[in-house]
């Protein structure tokens, strides 16, 4: 299925949606599209249903075109059609502060991928359950993948890591502790 | 130390802290703390062909309570850095420290900010071995090296300077 037939597919699905079939060298295998932000979760919804049924998220990610390009982020979705062995590819642009619905309501597993894309680039995904890094550590400052940051940046390494437990459940986990101890096993 | 040959069984005199220090620096127990592809040299030294226990060194603790030196095979990122002072901090007196390879020495090929360029950062480090990676037969070298360092150091000696 070509990109121009998989367009003709789900723009009734997607009204408004600017959907442009784009050229990749890989066309053949996997048929690219471009969506505009807005319409994304619409267009996924479409490509699940009958006929298409994209139904396994195979990976988000990005790539940033600064300075050359203006909506400078590029999101590349991969979908993947198990049913029918085929893949398709969606890319969104955006720019910096524009967010994005998330995809996590029609595919969970687009959870992780797109906490790493905030983490690295600093898009913000909407309706996103648990947006917080991935990678880098919870405190870190910046977005590392973005082509304006500073890669060999001079930083004392940190070396405290704070208690993951309260006081409480960690006295509750030595009294538990304690008491399995003392307490003889029964017999198998 | 001496040899005395008065008695009907030959006597050999030392020094308690020759005593100790030998039996240190004998058996040196390593944490298995394996970061990157170092810790795959770390294993082969461990593994038969080249044998760490032929200096005394091969048992790998799981656990760093039972350890005394920690080899810090590979780069260390930052948002490992913590873990790896927990791991150490957890280790007894005394320990010893060896940075194993550029990485862990310098930050090697990865300048950038999410490695530490340098892990004697974080702790404090005995030996660093230069390499990337390092051979088996390197790694054993520097094993020499603590050990001899831990043959020359007194007993009394003063803590290691400590980093926040």
């Amino acid at each position: 299925m070509s990109a121009e037939e998989i367009i003709a597919a789900i723009a009734p699905a997607v009204p408004g949606a600017t959907l442009e079939a784009l050229v990749s060298a890989d066309a053949a295998v996997t048929p690219s599209l471009l969506v505009s932000a807005p319409h994304i979760v619409a267009a996924c919804q479409a490509l699940q249903g009958p006929g298409l049924e994209f139904v396994a998220f195979s990976d988000v990610t990005a790539v940033d075109f600064h300075p050359t390009r203006d909506p400078r982020f590029d999101l590349v979705y991969h979908l993947v059609s198990p049913h029918r062995r085929a893949r398709v590819r969606l890319k969104v642009r955006v720019n910096l502060g524009e967010p994005v619905p998330t995809l996590t309501h029609l595919y969970p597993g687009a959870g992780w991928p797109e906490r790493e894309i905030y983490d690295l680039f600093g898009i913000v995904f909407d309706g996103h359950a648990d947006l917080r890094r991935l990678m880098m550590p919870e405190d870190w400052e910046g977005h590392p993948l973005r082509k304006d940051y500073p890669v060999q940046l001079r930083k004392d390494a940190g070396t405290y890591m704070p208690l993951q437990v309260t006081q409480e459940e960690f006295q509750a986990n030595m009294e538990r502790d304690r008491y399995q101890r003392s307490t003889a096993k029964p017999k198998a | 130390m001496g040899l005395e040959t008065d008695y009907e069984i030959p006597v050999l005199t030392t020094s308690a802290e020759f005593m100790v220090q030998w039996a240190r620096r004998s058996a040196i127990w390593p944490v298995a703390f394996g970061l990157a592809c170092c810790a795959i040299e770390m294993m082969a030294t461990g593994a038969s062909r080249y044998d760490l226990a032929r200096f005394g060194a091969e048992v790998f603790r799981g656990s760093p309570r039972q350890a005394d030196l920690m080899i810090i095979a590979g780069r260390l990122s930052r948002k490992m850095a913590p873990a790896m002072r927990r791991i150490y901090d957890q280790m007894p007196e005394p320990k010893w420290v060896i940075s194993m390879g550029a990485c862990a020495s310098c930050g090697g090929v990865f300048d950038n900010y999410a490695i530490v360029q340098g892990s004697d950062q974080v702790v404090p480090v005995d030996v660093f071995i230069p390499g990337c990676p390092p051979r088996p037969e390197a790694l054993i070298y520097g094993i020499v090296q603590l050990q001899k360092k831990i043959a020359a150091s007194k007993l009394d000696q003063t803590p290691k300077v400590r980093i926040a």
